[in-house]
């Protein structure tokens, strides 16, 4: 039922820029993620939620070529993220759930590696580096050694870095974990900014029910490597009669604690 | 080609950046120097081996190299650890050109690192007489630095934490420069020592090394370029290969 419903949501299939069909992981027998289909349309502030374990994570890796389906289809960009993996690559940007920058180069180092790596033309390269660093205020200390930076500035980086290619989709894991509410705050503002000005598409992955009620546009929540339900937040709300997404989600995936698996 | 420039460079980076590496990784292989050059020189020259500083400053170049390169391959754990692997391999650019990157900054690092060693010999008596096979000098050390920057590289790739690292130095490492020829002749050794050290490819190097600063070839010139080379091809097409494999 649920299913179905949300399948008319998808407006047109034609601006759906990630089209998730049958996918599945399996990891030692183990199905991480087990069957599920969704889109995303152009434009979109997509929030993909779940418990610790629910399978967010390996769908992410899924989705950005980390790691390779067991089964299904990813499309992202009209792109098949197999076959046609750097189109795929190109087309996107990741801020991961764990750090991952070097922290013995500088801020700038840092975002010129990247653009490198995803052969942004010199000049270019120049110009968004000073933009997007001004647009996480660290323009001031690109000469510092990450190493030095808190990990609200290190976060901030990841974000600049992650757009300095131009992408259509920026892909964010749990982008606020262990942040202070000024820092998340002030990153919500930053992608909120970028979805208006860029209309970068934006796919997110949270625990804190309270930021994804504020920013997503649309959800889908995953349980045990299955989508439970998906749609508008009004829908899922109205579907589960609860008056916050806290409360939705939790009558959606139960009280039980999940024991996170570790791969 | 820029893809691979800037993982080389990164590679310089961190290393110079890295002070307590440079210091670390010259302390030991001056000790090594002073210690056996000097302590076991008398008894080497009573044996009519000749000054023992200059058989044994090649062996203590190539072991420094050794270290430098498989560190440097095997450092792709801490990447792993640190998460900057991830932006590697999510980036539209091949691993092949990615291995080729690391793999040239690792071993130009450890061929910076052996260069050092040889300078500061000078420091404790050793001399060459002919500076005209300084080129092959520098052949053997960029071998030596491939092939095991390579073969750090391809047993980083199956690890998947910081614990193995320090099996891989006792096991692996230690037996490699120690079975190498690094600090005694080959003549008259028991047989079963012989076998092995003509099976480590190192000793190939550690040869190439002393031919090419004057203190002799035991094996000759083109057995060390060709066994040495072909191991570092090997290793180079072995590492290329499983870091191809990584899946995080």
């Amino acid at each position: 039922m649920t299913e179905k419903k949300s399948e008319k949501n998808l407006i047109s299939e034609k601006n759906l820029i990630i089209k998730v069909k049958n996918l599945t992981k399996v990891y030692n027998g183990l199905k991480a993620v087990d069957n599920i289909s969704f889109g995303v349309e152009k434009g979109e502030i997509f929030a993909f939620l779940g418990p610790n374990g629910a399978g967010k994570t390996t769908t992410i890796k899924m989705l950005t070529t980390l790691t390779k389906p067991t089964e299904g289809l990813v499309r992202i960009n009209d792109y098949d993220s197999v076959s046609q993996e750097n189109e795929v690559r190109r087309s996107f940007g990741i801020v991961f759930q764990d750090p991952s920058l070097d922290d013995q180069l500088t801020a700038y180092e840092n975002m010129d590696f990247h653009g490198i790596l995803y052969k942004v033309p010199k000049d270019l390269r120049q110009k968004r580096i000073e933009q997007l660093l001004e647009f996480v205020e660290l323009w001031e200390r690109r000469n510092s050694l990450v190493k030095t930076f808190s990990g609200g500035m290190r976060r901030r980086l990841e974000v600049a870095r992650g757009l300095l290619h131009h992408p259509q989709i920026l892909f964010l894991d749990e982008p606020t974990l262990g942040l202070d509410p000024q820092t998340r705050t002030h990153i919500w503002n930053y992608i909120k900014k970028l979805n208006q000005e860029e209309k970068v598409t934006i796919f997110f992955t949270t625990h804190y029910m309270e930021e994804a009620e504020k920013v997503a546009q649309r959800i889908a929540i995953i349980d045990h490597g299955k989508i439970v339900a998906q749609g508008l937040l009004n829908e899922l709300k109205e579907q589960t009669k609860t008056k916050s997404l806290e409360e939705t989600f939790i009558a959606l995936t139960g009280y039980e604690i999940r024991d996170e698996e570790v791969k | 080609m820029n893809t691979v420039y800037i993982l080389w460079l990164r590679q310089l980076k961190r290393y110079f950046r890295s002070k307590s590496r440079l210091i670390g990784s010259l302390g030991q292989p001056l000790l090594f120097l002073v210690a056996l050059g000097f302590g076991f020189g008398p008894i080497y020259q009573k044996a009519a081996g000749g000054s023992y500083i200059k058989f044994l400053t090649p062996g203590i170049i190539a072991m420094s190299v050794l270290f430098t390169a498989m560190f440097s391959g095997i450092e792709i754990i801490w990447d792993r650890q640190f998460g900057f692997l991830k932006e590697t391999l999510v980036a539209p650019v091949s691993r092949m050109e990615i291995m080729i990157g690391r793999t040239l900054g690792g071993a130009t690092v450890a061929v910076i690192q052996g260069t050092v060693v040889f300078l500061i010999s000078f420091l404790i008596g050793f001399r060459i007489k002919d500076f005209l096979y300084l080129p092959l000098f520098f052949l053997f050390m960029l071998l030596i630095a491939l092939l095991f920057t390579a073969l750090g590289t391809a047993i980083a790739s199956k690890m998947e934490d910081m614990h193995g690292f320090q099996l891989i130095m006792n096991f692996l490492v230690m037996p490699l420069f120690f079975l190498s020829g690094a600090l005694f002749p080959l003549q008259n050794l028991p047989r079963a020592l012989t076998t092995i050290v003509m099976l480590n490819p190192l000793s190939y190097g550690v040869d190439g090394l002393r031919g090419a600063l004057g203190a002799g070839y035991q094996f000759g010139f083109s057995q060390d370029f060709l066994l040495l080379g072909a191991a570092t091809g090997a290793l180079l097409v072995i590492g290329s290969y499983l870091f191809s494999k990584i899946e995080l």
